[in-house]
């Protein structure tokens, strides 16, 4: 079992429960009618993306998708800009103009979420491109579904990331389901990390659930790339315990296999290894009420903040040129 | 001064930017030397000067190529995609419409998206119906965009320059037919803003808004009726959209008259938003209804006499021209 040190476990347990905390925190409110938004939820996921951010630096790119709650406050999108973005606020990374499914913090790295299944690993090769192209050294990842992995955009993207030898990680959270269908509807082989070989690519299948395999898996990702090695295609094998978004009818899921699911719950896991770490109940119980704390001032912003101006639709379209 | 055709003024720009920012970089099928400099030669002679990263050859990924150059614009260069043929926007339209177009907008500024994708197609080369359109509406219709078109090598030069500098995405759209076009060579450093429409000719009974190759057919019209006393005014719009919109509405306001042409068909085209802004912002200055002509709504077709008479035709800019002018 590969080693984690202690400072880094911590670091990983306090991400997945950012993360954990935030997908609570929106169903509460979606649920409260609070607000009335898309939002696609992360439970079961939370440290597969937790485990991803704590592999890579600051400066580092991120692309993922509209589920990409988990990348964006794992990589450390400050709460209230986060929060405010999803209530469509002014004082929202992007004006409330993204929103949920489109945030953009580039001080953060989150260069682009995307509503559009498969299209953030081209978009993922050129920013690894331009990192290519002048030397400095980040890394990008970009995370997507295995629904996506049958996009044509997957397969270019591939082959040209491999072609150049780009500084990309091309991370698959398999989640078992594309919206409604289950991944054995979809595709027809066992796992979607061999497709790398395919294209002379490095591709790893590990279980998203067990800190000890996605963290050392991200790791070793990001070496490669940052050493000018080339792409890796890293699978975490994980399960969306909810519906495709909030609300959604999942009665296609079947209950024995969420029962399944619920065995293999990430959290539970992780706090049992940060115990067997000598971290007290206590200390990770103080780790979550202080994001307690912080996520509830952040809503509080984020439901008292302006809305945008309704000029805003006028303006961001091209550049302003007086 | 030096004559260059238009092939030679594109490569010119794109040399003369390479070589002020290291930021600038061309990607597409074919374009590096190996592959002999492009399937037009817009990009040959480059790579020896900047090397196989910045003359990047990709594969048949239009995908691929336009979502790299969207991620490398993120991060702050300037990419110039080239997709071999107009046609195969059509691959990469996601890429285009919801990313490049839109992440500007949807991140509230914070990503512009400073690229330029480089296309060609026109009708006359017997390409048939897969190879020839000119899909200049699909882009116009989506905000974020600038489309951009030359007529001439003078304007490729300076437009391409001007795009290249932009901080959004261009569509840049160079007809087949005028690649070997010569002008006068405007030299190093010259730009032909974005947005700016040129009056191609003057004249005082009518304004034909054209773009593109029309341009020529224009021109050549109007040189004809000049003849028989009626004095046609020629745009070129060179920025398809966002278009010049008040040199078009302060030339109509003085002719009174409009028609507008582009070899694109017809039916949605851009014409007909020119004509129907016209309609609504001219009204008190115009003489007659504003007229559109554009190319045969059918594929393209293959047989040399059936894809010349889908061309929009001379005869018919005349005859319409002298229709609106009441000299029939
Ligand atoms: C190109 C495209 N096709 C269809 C959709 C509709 N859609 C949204 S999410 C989704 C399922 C994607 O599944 P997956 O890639 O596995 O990601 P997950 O939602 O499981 O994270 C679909 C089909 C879309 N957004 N984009």
């Amino acid at each position: 079992m590969a080693q984690i040190d202690r400072d880094k476990l911590l670091d990983i347990y306090t991400r997945t429960m950012k993360v954990n905390r935030t997908d609570e925190k929106f169903r509460e409110l979606l649920m409260g009618g609070k607000v009335a938004v898309m939002y696609y939820c992360v439970r079961g996921q939370e440290l597969v993306s937790a485990a991803a951010m704590a592999a890579l630096e600051k400066e580092d790119y991120v692309v993922c998708t509209y589920r990409g709650q988990g990348e964006q406050t794992a990589k450390g999108i400050p709460m209230e800009k986060w929060w405010g973005e999803c209530l469509g606020k002014a004082t929202g990374t992007c004006k409330g103009k993204g929103g949920t499914m489109h945030i953009t913090d580039p001080d953060t790295g989150i260069m682009v979420t995307t509503g559009v299944v498969g299209s953030g690993l081209p978009i993922a090769n050129g920013l690894a491109m331009a990192s290519q192209n002048n030397g400095d050294g980040r890394v990008t990842l970009v995370s997507f579904g295995d629904g996506a992995a049958n996009i044509g955009g997957f397969h270019e993207a591939m082959n040209m990331a491999q072609l150049y030898k780009l500084p990309v990680i091309f991370l698959c959270q398999n989640n078992r389901y594309g919206e409604h269908t289950a991944y054995a509807d979809h595709t027809d082989s066992p796992n979607i990390a061999t497709r790398a070989a395919g294209y002379g690519m490095k591709g790893v299948t590990v279980d998203g659930n067990d800190v000890h395999q996605i963290y050392p898996a991200m790791q070793e990702a990001v070496a490669r790339a940052r050493a000018g090695e080339g792409p890796t295609l890293v699978e975490a094998m994980c399960y969306r315990m909810m519906g495709h978004f909030f609300g959604a009818d999942f009665s296609y899921m079947p209950p024995e296999h969420i029962a399944e699911m619920k065995a293999e719950d990430p959290l539970p896991k992780l706090r049992k290894v940060m115990l067997e770490h000598q971290f007290t109940e206590e200390e990770l119980d103080a780790i979550v009420a202080d994001i307690n704390a912080q996520i509830d001032a952040a809503v509080e912003h984020a439901l008292n903040a302006p809305l945008p101006d309704t000029d805003e639709i006028y303006k961001d379209v091209l550049e302003e040129t007086a | 001064m030096a004559q260059i055709t238009m092939t030679q003024a594109l490569n010119l720009a794109i040399d003369e930017a390479m070589a002020e920012d290291a930021g600038v970089f061309c990607l597409g099928e074919d374009v590096s030397a190996k592959q002999g400099g492009g399937v037009f030669k817009v990009t040959s002679g480059l790579t020896e000067k900047y090397g196989e990263h910045r003359i990047r050859a990709t594969p048949i990924s239009e995908t691929a190529i336009i979502g790299a150059a969207v991620g490398a614009a993120l991060a702050g260069q300037r990419p110039i995609a080239e997709i071999m043929l107009m046609n195969f926007v059509g691959v990469c339209m996601d890429q285009i419409v919801n990313h490049a177009a839109k992440l500007r907008f949807m991140s509230g500024g914070q990503t512009p998206c400073p690229m330029v994708i480089r296309t060609t197609t026109g009708v006359g080369v017997g390409f048939g119906g897969q190879h020839s359109d000119m899909l200049e509406a699909w882009f116009a219709h989506v905000a974020g965009i600038h489309v951009v078109t030359p007529s001439n090598a003078a304007d490729a030069r300076g437009l391409m320059r001007a795009s290249i500098d932009a901080n959004d995405p261009v569509i840049f759209i160079e007809n087949i037919l005028c690649y070997g076009l010569k002008s006068e060579d405007p030299g190093p450093g010259y730009r032909v803003p974005l947005g700016k429409a040129a009056i191609a000719r003057e004249g005082t009974d009518i304004s034909l808004i054209t773009y593109g190759r029309t341009v020529l057919d224009a021109l050549a019209v109007a040189d004809d009726l000049a003849k028989e006393g009626i004095s046609v005014e020629v745009i070129d719009l060179r920025t398809i959209a966002p278009y010049d919109e008040a040199t078009v509405l302060a030339s109509v306001r003085k002719t009174g008259r409009a028609i507008t042409l582009h070899e694109a068909v017809r039916p949605f085209g851009t014409g007909a938003e020119i004509a129907a802004n016209i309609q609504e912002k001219c009204w008190d200055s115009l003489k007659g209804p504003v007229r559109r002509i554009g190319g045969t709504f059918s594929a393209v077709p293959f047989a040399s006499h059936l894809e010349q008479a889908w061309i929009p035709q001379k005869s018919d800019m005349i005859a319409q021209i002298k229709a609106s002018v009441g000299k029939v």
